[in-house]
């Protein structure tokens, strides 16, 4: 079963409603508990990064970490949840879970680009490394992204694609079991729904 | 490279969609559900849902049925209407709605807009303003639930709108809405340099070349009702919204 932590801000009817779409059945979960029995996990979320690591921290870390680190199941983060599986982030004080080496970062340009803040749309992304999630075909694929900030990998191979928003930033990353992505492919039509049936696959 | 969205405003009254001309004379043009379901097959960029009744009578949010135009949009969804409290707001995230256009809250105090913003994100809360022309052909606020324009400036309260943590705005054009005559570009490019979050122009579009001239005149994003749901001179309801390959195009002409 997929479980998918409830943390204090996320649109999970979404994520739920996609999930279906693709003939997979999740729970939105409230106990944290409730992740011995998962077998995939998918941790979502919006909001600011060090109110996101509060929750996690204050009741979802243990379990989670014991799925991920010890049990070593598939986890996807979306958005806030891929920034959280990082070290540090440049929006909050608290470090994050740590499970990929990476930093979030602010975008910044050092020329007048004069773009603005939050990087809100459909962007396309850019595979770099093969992978079960993104396949690589002829077709573009597109997201819906909405962040101000971006994951910055210490590791280039763990960077799976990149989006281009004044210069390329990570948009997916993977690391063993644990996956990420920074747009919303619960709000992204059928590459979204694609790229969900692909982890479900997982 | 991140493109310019199109989007389609769609107008709820009394469970029904509609469109209206100037605000006034609104048209029945479908229900709700079927004409979302269109959309999404259609692959729109994102969706906005204003419940035009709401404010003016004033009631709560039709959360039944937006819950059910939720479940139907596997692309943003940004709904405004009757919003006015916190408790509101975090009802329709729960349902699926990923922003919220406040318009007749925020002009009675624009407070609403940062305590939605401290508590959801600023990407979550889009202001909504409503432009109408006067004689001399001056912009001047105007308010959607009273039908009245106010004296405050349009851009002073923009400022202070973004200010309080609106992460975008939605500039309506109340002299052009419904007629499909083109936007007001002056107003797009005035307000477009002035404010630093996204811009989404609203009123007036009836071409492709109309949504390119928005986005050159600095909007993030545009929107439009009545292109989107009418047809030929006569304005025979059919749903319809361009193929991506040919806003591809559009975004590549100079």
């Amino acid at each position: 079963m997929i479980v998918i932590p409830k943390l204090p801000l996320g649109n999970f009817a979404s994520i739920l409603k996609v999930i279906d779409k693709c003939g997979g059945y999740a729970e939105l979960i409230t106990s944290p508990i409730l992740l011995r029995k998962a077998d995939k996990i998918i941790l979502a979320g919006v909001g600011a990064f060090d109110y996101g690591m509060t929750s996690i921290n204050s009741m979802w870390r243990e379990e989670l970490e014991n799925a991920v680190l010890v049990r070593r199941i598939p986890i996807l983060g979306i958005c806030l949840g891929m920034q959280l599986m990082c070290k540090s982030s440049e929006e909050g004080h608290l470090p994050g879970l740590g499970w990929i080496d990476a930093k979030v970062r602010r975008f910044s340009w050092s020329s007048n680009l004069n773009l603005k803040l939050p990087h809100m749309g459909w962007n396309t992304v850019k595979i770099v490394k093969s992978n079960p999630l993104l396949e690589i075909g002829n077709d573009e694929q597109r997201f819906y992204f909405v962040h101000s900030y971006h994951v910055v990998c210490n590791n280039p191979r763990d960077v799976l694609a990149t989006a281009h928003y004044g210069y390329d930033f990570t948009a997916a990353i993977n690391h063993e079991n644990i996956f990420g992505v920074q747009f919303h492919p619960e709000k992204s039509h059928r590459f979204g729904i694609r790229l969900i049936s692909n982890f479900l696959r997982l | 490279m991140l493109k310019h969205r199109v989007i389609p405003c769609l107008l709820l009254r009394n469970r029904g969609l509609v469109k209206t001309l100037r605000f006034k004379n609104p048209r029945y043009v479908g229900d709700p559900i079927n004409v979302v379901r269109i959309f999404n097959e259609k692959e729109v960029d994102e969706l906005m849902v204003l419940d035009i009744m709401a404010s003016k009578v004033p009631c709560e949010p039709d959360y039944e049925m937006i819950e059910r135009i939720a479940g139907e949009c596997f692309m943003p969804l940004c709904y405004g209407g009757g919003v006015r409290t916190v408790e509101q707001a975090r009802r329709l995230f729960a349902l699926g709605v990923e922003k919220i256009c406040l318009q007749t809250a925020a002009l009675h105090d624009i407070s609403i807009i940062t305590e939605l913003a401290d508590r959801f994100g600023s990407q979550a809360v889009v202001v909504s303003v409503d432009i109408k022309r006067n004689w001399r052909g001056l912009p001047q606020l105007y308010a959607a639930a009273s039908g009245k324009t106010l004296r405050r400036h349009w851009l002073d309260y923009l400022h202070s709108a973004v200010s309080a943590g609106a992460g975008e705005v939605l500039l309506n054009s109340v002299d052009r809405d419904g007629t499909m005559s083109g936007m007001d570009l002056d107003l797009i490019r005035r307000a477009a340099t002035e404010l630093s979050v996204p811009l989404v122009a609203v009123g007036g579009v009836g071409s492709l070349t109309d949504i390119k001239a928005a986005t050159d005149a600095g909007a993030s994003a545009v929107a439009a009702g009545a292109f989107f749901v009418f047809h030929g001179p006569h304005r025979a309801v059919l749903i319809s919204y361009p193929r991506y390959q040919e806003l591809e195009d559009l975004w590549k002409q100079q």
